[in-house]
């Protein structure tokens, strides 16, 4: 942050408060709070509330008479069901092969923006660029522009080599229905990268150069030196990154709505996309909110450990 | 790392110079040099050819082998523009514009109390905010669309508006505590013994140490409402639809428009790709909810 960089360093704060706050010195301290607090829990939980409440009935919109309550069977049917439990495999495969790649592919790339070479400012702009196309026109344009067998990239550029090579065509892939969740997996890979890029870069840069300059001193290698030094005090933004990356992953509709469409049969039909369908195209309210229902308590696992994760941050922030 | 080292060397201005000044990063040697200008140009390909495309005739797109030497024209974008991406534009626009506007309102507030005359327990309040992010968009839609179908709100910008802002808020919220919590409390507390008045230690002591965080917070916020899609597929149909909504919706016969595919594509994304290359540095920490200075 360029403009605080020039901010004096803070040194031991005095106590905030020194007299004992009174009930109504209090609320003028949550007034603030307030709007934004109620606002959220009435957007935010109430829905889920809902939720919940109807996850327990069975109830298809086409069949409005037959609306009763069945406690927990809808359940039963999430965990039993041939496509939901595909579903949430799918969603499973999905979330760990893109978030794991990409923090890979991402700490690869940070290591090396973070050293000086000709023209870094410019290689990391065009590097954040598929982070920063609309999602969605970004999965149109790898299912149109790049899988397509016809006229997209991919089998454009194998003809084109081919052909360098004296025969006629390359083959003909149909890249998406032969390979649905490769191909899903690299469009989203591509997309979250250069987020992991980014964190890992904010860490690398946050190094105190003089343990580096020490372990130079004492000669280490440079493996040795990132070994036992830089993935260490890396290890909480890897963290980080594989949190939110989960967060936003698990959730991923959009890709799977353009280019595969769930398909070939459900192969790739992930969570989100199965309740989509649930909703809008089999009209099962009650099972379509128990499984949401099911992704909820998947991401509170995540979180637990995601919180445990921002508050090691939270709390170095607070201490200082 | 101890919490003071990190403090320290990022709030250090050495920080900047091992970023600029040529002496201090170790350089790159050449191979790795041309590894990394690979990479780079193997990921920015993709944006390329889409932008390569959408200033082609369909005939030219839809060629294989690939041609790139192609003539050059703006039919695409022109066609798009005069024919029907307008109205989908300015929806999106409005209703990123008006949630952003809307957070900022509550988050602001929210995270003075948060930060600078904190509430009680507010790290509980915090990890509430941060807790509603967990909640998959998709479990609340169905609640959501039978509540908006009822009261004869789907299809209308202002739903969007309200929804893009409780998906933004926490974050919105998160960001700005850790902005606001930059400024010192010693100068805080030197204005009020001083006796300037809150609207005068906000206007001369918070605002501006705040005021590049409330940049960042916003652009955060406009992005990611321009960009949602869920709740815009599945909630507009004629009227409020947002851009997104255009890009899935015009493609009828497969692959026929690639050139104006790639050149709708390119219009919509431009907005978050200027932004977000003004604000490279500002978006990983908003993105990292302020986690990561």
């Amino acid at each position: 942050m360029t403009t605080l960089t020039e901010l004096p360093k803070p040194t031991t704060r005095p106590p905030v408060r020194r007299t004992k706050p009174t009930t109504l010195s209090k609320w003028r301290r949550r007034f603030p709070l307030l709007p934004a607090l109620i606002f959220t829990i009435v957007v935010t939980q109430l829905p889920f509330v809902a939720t919940l409440v109807i996850s327990t009935f069975q109830w298809n919109i086409l069949r409005p008479d037959e609306r009763r309550f069945t406690g927990l069977s809808n359940y039963t049917l999430v965990f039993t069901d041939d496509r939901l439990r595909h579903a949430v495999l799918n969603t499973g495969v999905l979330t760990a092969s893109v978030v794991v790649l990409s923090v890979l592919l991402g700490l690869g790339l940070a290591l090396l923006l973070d050293r000086r070479f000709r023209g870094r400012g410019l290689a990391r702009t065009l590097l954040i660029a598929p982070f920063l196309v609309m999602p969605v026109a970004a999965a149109l344009l790898w299912k149109h522009a790049i899988y397509n067998p016809d006229y997209g990239l991919l089998n454009g550029t194998l003809n084109a080599v081919y052909r360098l090579f004296g025969a006629d065509n390359g083959p003909t892939v149909d890249w998406i229905s032969t390979f649905p969740m490769p191909a899903l997996v690299i469009a989203l890979v591509w997309q979250w990268t250069p987020f992991m890029m980014l964190i890992l870069l904010a860490g690398l840069q946050a190094q105190p150069g003089d343990v580096l300059e020490a372990a130079r001193v004492d000669g280490a290698s440079a493996v040795q030196t990132f070994r036992h030094i830089t993935l260490p005090h890396l290890r909480q933004y890897i963290e980080l990154g594989i949190v939110l990356g989960s967060i936003f992953v698990v959730q991923t509709f959009d890709a799977v709505f353009t280019i595969t469409q769930g398909g070939p049969g459900s192969q790739t039909t992930n969570l989100p996309y199965e309740i989509y369908l649930t909703m809008f195209r089999k009209f099962e309210y009650g099972q379509a909110a128990a499984a949401g229902v099911v992704v909820v308590i998947g991401s509170i696992v995540i979180a637990t450990f995601a919180l445990r994760v921002v508050a090691s941050l939270f709390r170095e922030e607070t201490s200082r | 790392m101890s919490a003071q080292a990190t403090a320290t060397v990022v709030r250090r201005p050495r920080r900047r110079k091992r970023d600029d000044d040529p002496g201090l990063a170790p350089r790159l040697s050449p191979l790795w040099t041309f590894v990394a200008w690979l990479a780079t140009l193997a990921f920015f390909a993709p944006v390329a050819w889409m932008v390569l495309t959408a200033f082609h005739q369909e005939a030219d797109a839809a060629t294989n082998p690939p041609s790139l030497l192609a003539p050059l024209t703006l039919d695409q974008f022109s066609l798009l523009l005069e024919r029907d991406i307008t109205p989908y534009l300015l929806n999106s626009a409005m209703a990123s514009v008006f949630s952003t506007l809307l957070v900022l309102a509550l988050a602001v507030p929210a995270a003075y109390a948060l930060s600078i005359k904190p509430v009680e327990k507010w790290t509980d309040v915090m990890f509430f905010f941060l807790s509603t992010k967990f909640l998959p968009l998709i479990a609340a839609l169905l609640p959501i669309y039978m509540i908006v179908k009822d009261i004869g709100m789907l299809d209308n910008i202002w739903t969007l508006v309200l929804l893009y802002t409780a998906m933004n808020l926490p974050i919105a919220v998160w960001m700005m505590r850790s902005f606001l919590a930059e400024v010192p409390k010693e100068i805080l507390e030197a204005a009020e013994v001083d006796g300037a008045g809150l609207p005068t230690v906000l206007l001369r002591v918070v605002a501006p140490v705040a005021m590049p965080g409330l940049a960042a917070t916003s652009l955060i916020c406009f992005i990611f409402s321009w960009n949602e899609f869920m709740f815009a597929v599945n909630l507009t149909a004629t009227q409020a639809s947002p851009a997104p909504v255009f890009l899935v919706g015009f493609i009828t016969n497969e692959g026929l428009f690639l050139a104006r595919l790639c050149a709708a594509a390119t219009l919509v994304s431009l907005p978050v790709l200027i932004a977000g290359f003004a604000a490279q540095d500002k978006l990983v920490r908003g993105l990292s909810l302020g986690a990561v200075k």
